[in-house]
């Protein structure tokens, strides 16, 4: 790993550049961990089949130039549905407010940075959950996120706020001018009976390499109700490690769909932390994997209370020589009776230099309990493949037909119209150009 | 406008086609019968292109083409149609979707212009007519969760819809009550014409009271061992196939 020193440049100049905070503490104790862990290689169970250390002989660097990207560049990449929503702007991993647009009230939307949040109302909040999924995620790549914690977002949805306007974050990596590393950083709290959808999308400018390597922390209160989106659709030259680390500490309501098309090494850690009885939790991911992309996808669903209910269903297809790597892990804990948590995960495989890794784990500490896993690795259905051919139908076009079809019970799980009938087309042109 | 010469077809090493000749021109309708496992499918899928056969030894020629350099899908695309003997369940894929790509990928592969929204429905209402099929199903996935006849029912709109030059129809009889016989065969007999070739794959003589043949073939063993008028289908309703194949069996044994 060639980065050390510039890291610890970096870091030095960042911890010097203000007053210690809650914030900077952070800072130094994810340095210490990232100083002792380095970034992970394939040695840990968990990064085995995912090597992202030696991306960073890439030397990513940090950008600083926000100014570069302009609003016509956001134009470019606007999800369907944007101008009813809340679009938060990050550039090469930092909240960007004159890009960025707010549609809903104050009193139903709080947005203010990790910083501006730890001098105010909320700064007991800040310090008691920003850091939270450091309990789960104790490898390098995350500890280097939090040794740079700057201008990351706290974004609150008050009680009782039923968000009608989506929020959409997209993060914006400039790679015009230099390999660029984008750590973004934010803690969302969706209070009592609040209600949030939030998606995230990733864009890399320019032909050099990006690197994303983002953490996210969700906490979610009694009676609240979080759809979360995650969209995929970078080019080649963009990686990325991608932690949503969701802490239901209410008896509530979470639904994600996580979707990867494009893309080059990407790792997504997904955490569920179910830490209140009743709780409800939905996981789907797609990915639809051709070229050399590579995706990972963790999830994680710590059922700590009882009588949780937990349902996961990831498809995927990797063409070309792309790899798949999905990782289900369920721990039931002692007290977590009456737990019902499911889990599949269904692959197809069209090429011969395509790779499939699929692991579920389960760890069950709680008697009686009802749980499920399981996993294929198939391929496209030749019978079906022969019927459409027959009637005309050429070959690649049967072949896209059948992987949409693939996709729709995915796909129907992404509830807002405009936003599914984008990823729709997304979902049809990736197919179709080969 | 089709010509099979002495057809050889292997599946995983096995010899299952040992010698086809046939010859069908337009206007005619053949109806091929013999015993299961004659053979008759493997050659409707020979015919179609289907991959998994591969054909060691002879020739087919359709409407001056050779047939078996042709991929499946321009093999339909010059108006080869095989309604399937156990269609396919695909889910996920909407009946009407694809029967309009098929449409269009033939019409663009004829110099056609693609039809738009409108003009399709109005032909699919038309053709929905001419076989007697309910709309619910043509808004459903292909054949998921369709009865039998449902299934079959299908099979004869979408070659209503696709108009094609040969019709080979696997039997489009099996796993039909009366009622159901009886409204697939005259969907069939409404698109016999004189510039169209049908060749009626059965098993039973049943399908032939409904749609009269101009020649029986009867398939035995991989080869054509009798042909002959519609009369031949109703001498083996009344003797069996047992008559020809004795013979058959007698005659390879010599
Ligand atoms: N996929 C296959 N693999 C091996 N043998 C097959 C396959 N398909 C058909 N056969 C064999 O080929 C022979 C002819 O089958 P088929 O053409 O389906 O007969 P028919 O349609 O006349 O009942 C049978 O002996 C059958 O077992
Ligand atoms: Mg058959």
């Amino acid at each position: 790993m060639t980065n050390v020193n510039y890291f610890k440049d970096q870091f030095e100049q960042l911890q010097d550049s203000g007053p210690a905070t809650a914030i900077t503490e952070l800072r130094t104790d994810g340095f210490d961990t990232f100083n002792k862990s380095g970034l992970p290689t394939y040695k840990l169970e968990e990064w085995k089949y995912t090597n992202i250390s030696s991306l960073f002989d890439k030397e990513y660097q940090f950008a600083n130039d926000a100014q570069a990207v302009q609003l016509s560049d956001i134009d470019a990449i606007r999800l369907a549905g944007y101008e009813q929503a809340n679009e938060l702007i990050f550039v090469n991993g930092r909240f960007i407010p004159a890009l960025s647009t707010i549609r809903s009230a104050a009193s139903q939307l709080i947005i203010l940075t990790l910083e501006e949040a730890l001098k105010g109302e909320y700064q007991e909040l800040v310090k008691t959950h920003l850091g939270q999924s450091s309990i789960y995620l104790k490898d390098g790549i995350h500890a280097l996120n939090t040794s740079f914690i700057q201008d990351g977002l706290f974004i609150l949805i008050p009680k009782g706020q039923q968000l009608t306007q989506p929020v959409y974050i997209y993060h914006i990596a400039d790679a015009r001018q230099q390999n660029t590393l984008s750590q973004p950083r934010s803690l969302i709290f969706v209070e009592e009976n609040a209600k949030l959808q939030l998606t995230e999308t990733y864009t890399t400018l320019g032909t050099a390499e990006s690197f994303t390597n983002e953490v996210l922390e969700v906490v979610v209160k009694e009676n609240a109700f979080v759809e979360y989106y995650k969209i995929q659709h970078d080019g080649l030259n963009a990686s990325q490690v991608g932690s949503t680390h969701i802490h239901q500490i209410g008896r509530s309501y979470v639904h994600t769909v996580v979707v990867s098309l494009n893309g080059g090494v990407i790792r997504n850690n997904l955490n569920l932390i179910l830490d209140a009885a009743g709780n409800e939790t939905h996981l789907y991911g797609l990915y639809l994997l051709k070229g050399k992309s590579h995706v990972d996808n963790h999830t994680l669903v710590d059922n700590k209370q009882p009588n949780c209910f937990s349902n996961q269903l990831y498809k995927g297809i990797a063409g070309d020589a792309s790899t798949g790597v999905f990782s289900g892990r369920i721990i039931v804990q002692p007290d977590a009776q009456k737990t019902n948590a499911y889990q599949s995960n269904k692959n197809i495989i069209l090429s011969d230099q395509a790779t499939i890794n699929t692991k579920p784990q389960l760890e069950i500490f709680a008697d009686d309990v009802k749980c499920s896993h399981g996993c294929t690795v198939g391929q496209l259905d030749e019978e079906a493949m022969f019927y459409l051919r027959a009637r005309g139908i050429p070959k690649e076009a049967a072949e896209v037909l059948l992987l949409e079809a693939y996709a729709a019970d995915i796909l129907v799980q992404i509830k807002p119209e405009p936003l599914r009938n984008h990823i729709a087309e997304l979902i049809y042109e990736h197919l179709s150009i080969s | 406008m089709l010509s099979i010469k002495n057809i050889h077809a292997n599946i995983e090493g096995k010899e299952i086609l040992k010698g086809i000749n046939l010859e069908i021109k337009a206007g005619e309708v053949h109806a091929i019968m013999g015993p299961n496992g004659s053979g008759k499918s493997t050659l409707a899928s020979v015919l179609a292109g289907r991959e998994e056969y591969e054909v060691t030894e002879g020739e087919v020629t359709f409407l001056e083409k050779d047939l078996l350099e042709l991929s499946t899908e321009d093999r339909a695309r010059e108006g080869l149609f095989l309604a399937f003997q156990y269609p396919v369940e695909i889910p996920g894929v909407s009946t009407t979707n694809f029967i309009k790509a098929a449409v269009n990928e033939k019409r663009k592969y004829q110099g056609e212009e693609p039809l738009d929204a409108v003009a399709f429905l109005k032909i699919m209402k038309q053709k929905m007519a001419l076989v007697e099929i309910d709309q619910s199903l043509l808004s459903r996935s292909i054949n998921e969760g369709f009865s039998g006849g449902e299934k079959k029912r299908n099979e004869v709109f979408q070659m209503a819809m696709l108009e094609p030059k040969l019709a080979i129809l696997d039997e489009t009889d099996s796993g039909l009550d009366i009622d159901a016989l009886r409204i697939v065969a005259n969907g069939i007999n409404k698109l016999r014409n004189e510039n169209r070739a049908i060749l009626l794959i059965t098993h039973y003589q049943r399908l032939l009271d409904y749609i009269q043949p101009d020649y029986v073939h009867v398939l035995y063993n991989g080869k054509i061992v009798k042909s002959g008028t519609k009369e031949l289908a109703l001498e083996l309703e009344d003797k069996g196939y047992d008559f020809i194949t004795d013979e058959a069996d007698l005659a390879a044994s010599l």
